[in-house]
């Protein structure tokens, strides 16, 4: 493991390197001073926690963003990447994290529009190309589909096929495997080996330490936008690759007891609902419970049904025609609406915390009361403002939410932060169920463990828990059962210590579906 | 480009109380501009546009006057803006108040019960409500585009008022003009002052001003209105009800709405004409988004509107310029003022490319060191 | 009703229809790239005086129809300025658009009331126009209607087989993803603006100078507005926004109708027959919001800053 100062000259040995990278947005220093060198065929790790400026640098590389000082040398020479379209022209893909699909076009009309017009007159022989490119690389694609009737793995294989297309030398891929199954990511490494067999080199972002050592030849770990360091992946430990991401007084790892829990406190039987959004998905007859004093996890690749089971359960879709679908303990709330249910003590954590968790323009104070509106806040109709700031600031100090005061705006909190005090303001309502989305996504790692520490003392004082997340690392460490959701469907649900992540992965790709076993019936409680 | 618009970090306070004078100003400029390219003295032309008018005390009672309905339009849209519901249609909820408050003022031309005037008043406010739960019904319940319904119901309003007084409401001994009759005493606002027209309507405004503050500022409802508006997500997430919340703001605009209208035939006016309104229900859109959505600046911002509009009449008659200069205005005003807000969330920088680096240490860093502004890490 | 009755009312469904094509033509390819631009009414009333100043003091009509498609290019750009340059919310710019058109084309043309002026006239064109029934109806009118039918043929051809129209398309449903891809979003969505300010610029010009050739304040009656809607009619296609204006041109022509069928109607309540219709469509289509989101743009009305 080296911290070198000294950077290799420009030189034709590498393809792409870079030099003193700086981009600052407002209140953010996103790089400050970051270099990077690749080599042709290389697969190079970019390592980091969230925030820690992995994707501004690659956007930097793919022309999509400026950067406000430093030195981009392609092959040996000093190179301006204006936008994406001279990056590619310099043999420079990218594959986004959030794909950078239409999804009301087809997949042959997406890869059309990042080609240059002469390659596309001929459409005939467009869809020929793309069906060829995808045989080669073992990633079958039909180019009539529309986009948006295709799983996410396939939307992935979509923006590889596009960059393939064209004469690559580096493909840049963001955090390619968070929304794959363990079996689809075993799939996309055999084809990264292939390129880079075949001379192309490849920037590999991630936080996921174990993919990393197990694919990549060398790394660049960032930290709070400089570079923190350089190592060969196989040679190091998950531990000392961590240190180098989050300093050395963060702790990266903590273990957390499981437990069988209590009595059935939210009960679902036979939910099904049909989404009104044309690209969403159904859920068809979900049966499962929560007991009180677990938490349940549910896995899955995004866009499975779990908005949709989300928005039911804390009653944004209320089901009119089957109210007994969901019961907290005997009383049925499926057809009342998320106002009916949080005064029974549900408590609810979004997805997307700025924008539905909480209100960008607003302050903490209002955010509080946004939820909070049970807890003594109001009287007669008038806001008591007293009461109001004291519900914020007692968040803010117990879940140690870094922000000056109680009247910064939500927007100006860091994810981790604004997350801390999201999940705050639930906990601190006493919900008996909590319901929480993706919890810890694009939070550091710091936040994330103050997060899961939270949750378990809540489960510990009885609340039951259910945690929806596409990261099984987190699932695995803080659930007590856990299943996963496959097109609006459930998969069998085990304690979390008797199963394995290659089997929880195995129901995220809907193998319970081809076993005959009826899983829902097996779910629902006595 | 050499200058560049670079987000601020939060929205700045000071600029969206600056950013009205700045476009109010920039106005002027214009004007200034506009009338020497007339052949008018600039000074002298926005002289009697601006300050001749309220010379006098007759003039702030004029002033008054025009004030009271467009402040009435311009705080139910606050109301409804706040929530982002779009309600354009003040102007038709205005004319129906006027429409069916005069056809009931019109019942009682043999009358002089004192019960006379509030039930005409009360009618008013309440056809205006109705002709607004017309878009509220059709948003609430069929996810119709309520700018699109209450647009259209303005010029249906317009015209039933216009089939109206060309028709069963035309005054019998009227020489065929298509008017009604006058009302009588029993039907029409008291004066506040004597020798001007200004009647009670602006008591009216003023308290609705009260009660639009103690809504939009100390009340739960109030609070969820503004959530709605700033992101239904969370509104729907907190479960707040949206449709109730349209509902009550779209109601409330309605009805004052609808009160301005019913002022302006039983108090200035004193039958019903063609011409009710000079389009005050448009010029309360502008008056509203000038005050910032704000019962105080909506006071101030319809004092100013109604300056425009007798400053308009003003320079037609003593400088024979065009009436339609009132409308420019109204519409520069709001130009001005729509790009004069983007300083609120963006500042004006020198592109990067011209000002020197900045130092890593000149990084305003809001809460330490893991300040990341999450709409800008992905 | 009789043959000519029908005949009549078909040709006029045709002249009523002429603008709203014009307009919502325009506002489709605009909608299409993202944008919201509720300005129309104004862009036309823009379009409408100074066409017919124009043409009044050149004596030239053909370039009163040019000055009309300028003026509204004109007021689009200014759309364009604020709207995406400095990101500000559509719909207010757009309003605005409105209220200052009405205010600036009143003051322009306050001196031009009721002037009198010779239209555009009516082009017979030669053999089709004689073909019995369709002739009289499609092939007996202005140029300006002739040049909708071309410019219809054109959007639908752009939309739905060019290269551009996909990335106008692209664009549209999200900016983001175009600017990832590298199409030029600021690009696409100026020059779909500034298509949609010389539609509306077209369409003033066809009221003041063809369909009723003078001047009046506020002459468009708000078909700027019953265009907006009619692109939602058309579920922003726009085969269906050529279907959509014709019936809605048959709405305004009520007039007539209810003259040849014998009834006497007050003209104001006749009047009100093209809003009514517009929010009865409104609300039929608007109801299964499923449809709305499967057709509508998906980043409609969002500003996208281009350094975001």
């Amino acid at each position: 493991m080296t911290i070198d100062i000294d950077l290799p000259p420009p030189s034709k040995d590498y393809r792409l390197q870079l030099q003193g990278i700086t981009k600052q947005y407002p209140g953010c220093l996103a790089n400050d001073r970051a270099h990077l060198n690749i080599r042709p065929g290389e697969v190079h790790a970019l390592l980091g926690e969230n925030g820690a400026g992995k994707s501004t640098l690659m956007k930097i590389i793919y022309g999509v963003t400026r950067p406000d000082a430093g030195v981009i040398y392609w092959e040996g020479e000093p190179v301006e990447i204006a936008d994406p379209a001279a990056a590619r022209r310099l043999g420079i893909g990218m594959v986004f994290q959030h794909f950078s699909l239409f999804e009301t076009l087809t997949v042959a009309e997406n890869i059309s529009l990042s080609l240059p017009k002469e390659q596309v007159r001929d459409r005939a022989a467009l869809s020929r190309r793309i069906s060829e490119v995808s045989d080669k690389y073992g990633m079958a694609l039909n180019p009539d589909r529309l986009v948006h009737t295709l799983s996410i793995g396939e939307r992935q294989r979509v923006e590889i096929v596009r960059c393939l297309l064209q004469d690559i030398k580096l493909l840049i891929l963001d955090e390619p495997t968070s929304v794959l199954t363990p079996q689809e990511v075993d799939q996309l490494f055999a084809t990264l080996r292939q390129l880079s067999q075949e001379g192309c080199s490849i920037l590999f972002i991630s936080h996921k330490l174990n993919e990393v050592r197990a694919l990549c030849d060398s790394a660049t770990i960032l930290r709070a936008g400089r570079v923190s360091g350089h190592c060969v992946p196989a040679e190091e430990t998950n531990h000392s690759i961590a240190r180098l991401m989050v300093g050395d007084d963060t702790p990266v790892h903590a273990e957390h007891e499981k437990t069988t829990g209590g009595e059935d406190y939210l009960i679902v039987e036979n939910l099904s609902v049909k989404t009104d959004d044309p690209f969403g998905v159904n859920l068809e007859s979900l049966s499962f419970t929560v007991k009180a004093g677990e938490i349940l996890g549910v896995a899955g690749v995004a866009g499975n049904g779990q908005e949709e089971l989300l928005a039911a359960l804390s009653g944004e879709t209320v089901v009119l025609d089957s109210p007994a679908a969901i019961r907290l303990l005997a009383q049925p709330v499926a057809a009342m609406t998320s106002g009916q249910r949080r005064k029974l003590g549900v408590g609810f954590v979004p997805e997307e915390r700025l924008g539905r968790g909480a209100v960008p323009d607003m302050s903490l104070k209002e955010n509080g009361l946004l939820t909070g509106y049970f807890q003594g806040l109001t009287k007669a109709g008038l806001i008591s403002m007293p009461a109001v700031r004291k519900f914020a600031e007692t968040v803010r100090t117990r879940f140690n939410v870094k922000a000056p005061n109680t009247e910064t705006h939500a927007k100006c909190l860091s994810g981790g932060n604004l997350q801390k005090f999201i999940i705050g303001r639930e906990i601190l309502q006493n919900p008996k169920l909590l319901i929480a989305a993706h919890p810890t996504w694009g939070v550091d790692v710091g936040a994330a463990l103050a997060i899961h520490k939270a949750l378990i003392e809540l489960r510990d004082r009885g609340a039951a828990i259910l945690v929806v997340s596409e990261d099984l690392d987190e699932l695995f460490a803080i659930s007590d059962r856990i299943c996963a959701l496959y097109v609006g469907k459930i998969s069998p649900i085990k304690e979390t210590r008797e199963t394995t992540i290659a089997e929880v992965g195995g129901w995220m790709g809907g193998d319970f579906l081809e076993s005959s076993q009826p899983a829902p019936q097996q779910a629902v409680g006595a | 480009m050499i200058f560049k618009l670079e987000r601020r970090v939060d929205d700045s306070r000071w600029m969206a109380y600056l950013s009205p004078i700045l476009a109010g100003t920039l106005t002027l400029i214009t004007g200034s501009i506009l009338f020497w390219a007339l052949g008018k003295d600039p000074l002298q032309t926005l002289y009697t546009f601006f300050i001749a008018p309220v010379s006098d005390l007759y003039g702030w009672t004029e002033l008054g006057v025009k004030a009271a309905p467009i402040m009435l339009c311009a705080l139910g849209l606050a109301v409804c803006y706040r929530g982002k519901v779009w309600n354009i249609g003040a102007e038709g909820q205005l004319l129906f108040g006027a429409l069916v408050g005069g056809g009931v003022a019109l019942q009682f031309l043999e009358s002089d019960s004192a019960f006379a005037l509030p039930l005409v008043l009360v009618a008013g406010a309440l056809a205006g409500m109705a002709w607004a739960a017309i878009p509220a019904l059709l948003k609430t319940h069929f996810n119709t585009n309520e700018i699109l319904t209450t647009i259209m119901l303005n010029y249906i309003a317009l015209n039933l008022l216009l089939f109206s007084v060309h028709g069963p409401l035309k005054d019998p001994g009227g020489f065929n003009f298509p008017e009604s009759a006058l009302f009588t005493e029993a039907v029409t606002l008291p004066l506040l002052l004597e020798d001007s027209r200004m009647h009670i309507g602006i008591l009216f405004a003023l308290f609705a001003l009260v009660a639009v503050w103690v809504l939009l500022s100390k009340t739960f409802v109030g609070f969820q209105i503004k959530v709605l508006g700033l992101d239904t997500r969370a509104a729907h997430f907190a479960g707040f009800k949206e449709r109730r919340l349209v509902w009550l703001a779209l109601l409330l605009s309605g009805a004052l709405a609808g009160l301005a209208g019913v002022c302006e035939v039983t108090g200035p006016i004193g039958q019903l004409v063609p011409q009710v309104s000079p389009g005050y229900g448009y010029a309360a859109i502008i008056v509203a988004f000038l005050g910032r959505l704000h019962p105080v600046g909506i006071l101030l911002s319809s004092m100013l509107m109604a300056l425009i509009y007798i400053g308009g009449e003003l320079v037609q008659i003593e400088l024979n310029l065009p009436l339609a200069l009132t409308g420019l205005f109204q519409g520069m005003l709001l130009f001005f003022l729509l790009a004069c807000d983007v300083l609120i969330a963006y500042r004006i920088r020198l592109s990067p490319r011209f000002s020197a680096l900045r130092k890593p240490s000149s990084a305003a860093l809001v809460n330490g060191a893991d300040a990341n502004l999450s709409t800008h890490s992905q | 009703m009789d043959y000519d009755l029908i005949v009549n009312i078909l040709y006029a469904t045709v002249r009523t229809g002429t603008p709203l094509i014009l307009v919502a033509l325009g506002e489709l390819v605009c909608e299409k790239s993202g944008v919201l631009n509720l300005g129309q009414e104004g862009m036309m009333l823009m379009g409408a005086v100074i066409g017919f100043i124009a043409a009044l003091e050149t004596g030239n009509l053909w370039l009163g129809v040019t000055f009309a498609m300028a003026a509204g290019l004109m007021m689009s750009l200014l759309f364009g300025f604020i709207a995406l340059n400095l990101s500000a919310n559509q719909v207010a710019t757009g309003l605005a658009l409105t209220i200052f058109g009405t205010g600036l084309s009143a003051f322009v043309g306050s001196d031009y009331v009721g002037t009198p002026l010779v239209g555009i006239e009516p082009w017979h064109i030669p053999l089709l126009s004689d073909i019995p029934f369709v002739g009289r109806i499609l092939f007996s009118h202005d140029p300006l209607v002739y040049l909708s039918f071309g410019l219809f043929v054109g959007v639908y051809l752009f939309l739905n087989r060019s290269h551009a129209g996909l990335a106008l398309k692209a664009v549209g449903e999200s900016p983001q993803s175009a600017k990832a891809t590298g199409l030029p979003v600021f690009k696409i969505r100026y020059l779909a603006v500034m298509f949609g300010g010389a539609m509306a610029g077209l369409a003033g010009a066809y009221l003041s100078l063809a369909y009723t050739p003078l001047w009046a304040e506020n002459m468009t009656a708000g078909r700027g507005w019953i265009a907006l809607a009619l692109v939602v009619f058309a579920s922003w296609k726009a085969e269906r926004v050529l279907l959509g204006a014709y019936l809605f041109g048959a709405f305004s022509i009520m007039h007539l109708v209810a003259q040849g069928l014998g009834f006497s109607v007050s003209p104001n309540l006749l009047a009100i027959m093209p809003y009514l219709a517009t929010i009865v469509v409104l609300v039929m289509l608007s109801s299964d919001k499923a449809r709305v989101k499967l057709y509508a743009p998906v980043s409609l009305g969002k500003p996208f800053h281009p350094a975001d």
